[in-house]
């Protein structure tokens, strides 16, 4: 026998039926059947993004497959005041793509195609269901290759990486998404065409561009993005130095840098993160060290030669232990095959993990690592790092078993306590994985209420309505002032992936 | 300042944010009582190894510049010293860049961090000292170029880089189509190609990088080499328009009634065959026309090819110095700066009438 529902509960869930065919009703208009879906078991693929801990059921999923269908979408839902939530392969690590219980999922996934490459401007324009590495891919025949490689790329969307600014191993020499993107072409909430950017260096008035990127899918829909390309290297090589002390691998890091080199990517991965990667690929990493660097040079033979050389004369002189540079393409994927694979990796020695991502000044990182230790110890939980040292970003791992009880709490615990350590330390909350749902209450803490206000004032020029993925990126002063009641000593909140509001 | 800023927004008269006052000249009309940013002047916070400086806004750029050079470091997108008074807020606030933008990135690139000044006399802080940082809206990136429309910069954090290990300048005589070719080839291949600059019959590039980059690239291209001495005064001038062709539109303007039109292109964008002077830069991307044609003629030169024109220098504005903006990007400025300056005080019309 069913027990009666609360009749608040039962009403609501009416009303959300009666939202649910009227948004239907509406969007069947503009969109084929199949492109249109509403019952629970078509939509619960679209439950979550990468952040898996957070689900959430859309109203209706919506899978345009023209551009007037797209912009039919967006008007349709601006008429009747439903929020849309774009999303595009759904490997997010923030819950950017996290669907709205009233809301549109606004999937792009099928636009993937590559409209142009133009190889003498040395460009290529592609729809924004366009996988990351699908770009480098077509642009090889003609010797160039789309920097930005975050680690999901064999997945993540073109559109996904404007939304996040996506930065990878390589943007310490060739930038994040800003740097390579001149031009997105797409639709306001209210499904008006617009475009950002220009086929130039610039566009005219105000640099909107760089707003949008980085934006989270929060002030408009992205459909079409050109990107820069760039020569391929001819070479590449990987150094691999292996460091005793954690200390001395930082130092390592900061040496580098004011020796004047700039490398195509500087990565580290301590111990017990060597450990696992070497479990699952057998790279030969060496077990011994405290800390292992990955440092990358690229260009032509003879600028490849003179900077490998360079780049180990400051890692021997910083205190390596050992130091092996690749001397093929294939020893080279080799090295980097352990810390591409540092999330399968650590999946196999725990049940569950939590990926952090933040960013410090580099001169912090050996500071870090310790801190972290002394967190391990404090909330009983083990972390593995790998960092992208080249730039300070961070990307802690805290294992868990979420059968366990409270481990789930503990490792929120612990990933707060690193975030608010990043922030003292000089640097911020995310450094690419976004803000989302994830760090809403680290916002508070990161940004004044007047910044935040600020920030909301300028989410509301482009989405005066507020129905462009609501509820993500800044938080509401009432949440910030939750929190700071909430918020004791060390930052620490019970349970804070319980929606507050 | 904060008390000035708040007495501004109280009475409604409109605030002209000037440093060196070396841009006065771009932009349109600047109105309203000075704002003086020369008094948040002081050393800059310098950190080599963490490729990043932050500098208050009255700063002089000659002082920034000296300063990174003494741990071999340098703004990488080369900005003008239009005067020798430029700041460091200005340069951001204008967002113009120098001859090797098309290489290393524009001023907003290495723009990581601002601190503004609102209507009330707050500080707000966007951004921060590191280039990984996607936390929150890109603020600080928007207020490049912005013209002070929407605050007072009152510091900056500037990702800075190590200044290059070698260098080499080469000429080549060349007509302007030839030209083009030539430097759209060569940027398929990895040379260190950092700045060019066609004018006159006369194409000057320099390759900067690596030792060995440098020397691979001069076997590869060829041309007169040009020494240092005649090299650095060329590429500084150049930069801050006291070259011949600059001060040339200079006299053009002030006796023939001729303006100076900053043209963004797409590089591979074909010669416009426009009357006038020109000089092609950042291998064909921003070209540099000294004309007295009708403003819509140009516009439209540069629209038909996808670029944009602005009206750099001139002494009659009224076509407006900036190109239009398509209906939704004005809807969006509008809002903009309804956001950041309800009160209109921050250098109103500077960018464009109404903002």
């Amino acid at each position: 026998m069913n027990a009666p529902l609360p009749e608040a509960a039962a009403r609501s869930a009416l009303d959300r039926g009666r939202r649910q065919a009227e948004v239907t009703a509406a969007l069947a208009d503009v969109l084929p059947a199949h492109a249109l879906l509403w019952h629970r078991e078509d939509t619960v693929p679209y439950e979550c993004d990468g952040l898996t801990a957070y689900r959430e059921q859309p109203l209706v999923v919506a899978l345009p497959e023209t551009e007037a269908q797209v912009a039919a979408v967006l008007r349709a839902c601006h008429r009747l005041g439903v929020p849309v939530v774009a999303r595009g392969a759904g490997t997010g690590l923030s819950g950017g793509a996290l669907p709205n219980p009233l809301g549109v999922t606004l999937s792009l996934a099928k636009f993937n195609r590559i409209v142009a490459i133009n190889r003498l401007a040395r460009t290529a324009t592609v729809q924004c269901g366009v996988r990351n590495l699908a770009i480098s891919e077509a642009a090889a025949p003609y010797g160039l290759f789309y920097a930005p490689d975050p680690s999901s790329q064999i997945a993540c969307t073109i559109g996904g990486n404007v939304a996040e600014n996506s930065g990878g191993v390589h943007c310490l020499k060739y930038g994040l998404t800003l740097h390579n993107v001149l031009k997105v072409r797409g639709f306001t909430v209210e499904g008006e065409a617009v475009e950002f950017g220009a086929d130039g260096l610039d566009a005219a008035g105000l640099d909107l561009l760089a707003v949008v990127i980085g934006s989270e899918g929060m002030l408009a829909v992205a459909f079409e993005v050109t990107v820069k390309l760039l020569p391929k290297p001819t070479v590449a090589r990987c150094i691999m130095a292996s460091f005793a002390d954690v200390r001395h691998a930082g130092d390592a890091v900061a040496a580098i840098i004011a020796a004047g080199i700039i490398p195509a990517g500087l990565e580290m991965m301590d111990r017990p993160m060597t450990a696992a990667v070497e479990g699952f690929v057998h790279a030969g990493y060496d077990l011994d060290a405290a800390a292992i660097l990955l440092c990358e040079s690229d260009g032509t033979a003879a600028e490849v030669e003179h900077e490998s050389a360079r780049m180990v004369a400051v890692l021997q002189a910083a205190g390596a232990t050992r130091i092996e540079a690749s001397e093929n393409e294939a020893q080279r994927l080799r090295f980097w095959s352990g810390r591409k694979n540092a999330f399968p990796a650590s999946g196999r020695i725990s049940p569950d993990y939590m990926c952090m991502d933040s960013t410090i000044p580099r001169r912090c990182l050996a500071d870090m690592l310790i801190a972290i230790a002394a967190m391990e110890a404090k909330h009983g939980l083990r972390c593995v790092n790998v960092f992208h040292a080249g730039d300070g970003n961070l990307h802690p791992l805290i294992l868990f078993d979420a059968n366990e009880p409270d481990q789930l709490h503990r490792a929120e615990l612990f990933g707060a306590e690193i975030l608010e350590t990043s922030i003292a330390m000089g640097g911020t909350v995310t450094g690419e994985h976004g803000v989302g749902v994830e760090k809403l209450s680290s916002m508070c803490v990161q940004f004044s209420a007047a910044e935040r206000e600020q920030m909301l004032a300028l989410k509301r020029a482009f989405d005066p309505a507020g129905t462009l993925n609501p509820g993500k990126v800044i938080p509401s002063l009432a949440r910030c002032a939750e929190y700071g009641h909430m918020h004791v000593k060390r930052g620490v909140l019970a349970f804070p992936e319980l929606p507050r509001f | 300042m904060a008390a000035r800023v708040r007495d501004a927004s109280r009475s409604g008269r409109a605030l002209c944010i000037r440093g060196g006052g070396s841009k006065d000249f771009y932009g349109e009309l600047a109105a309203g009582d000075v704002l003086d940013t020369r008094s948040l002047d002081g050393p800059a916070e310098h950190e080599p190894t963490e490729l990043v400086v932050t500098a208050p806004a009255g700063m002089s750029l000659a002082a920034l510049e000296a300063q990174l050079a003494e741990h071999g470091q340098c703004l990488a997108f080369e900005p003008p010293h239009f005067g020798a008074g430029s700041t460091v807020g200005g340069m951001v606030a204008a967002g113009l860049s120098g001859p090797s933008r098309s290489a290393a990135g524009s001023v907003r690139d290495h723009l990581l961090g601002v601190v503004l000044m609102n209507s009330s006399g707050e500080l707000m802080r966007f951004g921060g000292r590191v280039i990984k940082n996607v936390a929150g809206y890109d603020v600080s990136r928007v207020i490049a170029g912005s013209l002070g429309i929407l605050g007072v910069v009152v510091e900056v954090s500037l990702k800075v880089l190590p200044k290059a290990e070698a260098e080499a300048t080469l000429r080549f005589d060349l007509k302007p189509k030839d030209a083009l070719d030539r430097l759209h080839a060569w940027g398929s291949r990895p040379l260190p190609l950092d700045a060019s600059a066609w004018w006159n019959g006369n194409l000057v590039v320099r390759l900067r990088g690596s030792v060995a980059a440098v020397r691979e690239g001069r076997a590869e291209v060829g041309g007169d080499a040009i020494d240092d001495s005649a090299a650095a005064p060329f590429w500084r001038d150049l930069r801050d328009h006291r070259d011949a062709f600059f001060v040339a539109a200079r006299d053009a303007i002030d006796h023939q009634d001729a303006a100076l039109w900053r043209l963004s292109l797409p590089a591979t964008a074909p010669l416009l065959g426009l009357a006038g002077d020109e000089l092609i830069e950042w291998h064909g991307a921003q070209r540099w026309l000294a004309t007295p044609i009708a403003a819509e003629a140009v516009r439209a030169a540069a629209a038909a090819v996808g670029g944009h024109a602005t009206l750099f220098r001139g002494r009659d504005k009224s076509a407006g110095v900036f190109a239009p903006l398509s209906p939704p990007l004005l809807a969006i400025h509008q809002r903009l700066k309804q956001a950041f300056d309800p009160k209109g005080v921050f250098n109103p019309g500077r960018l464009y009438p109404g903002l």
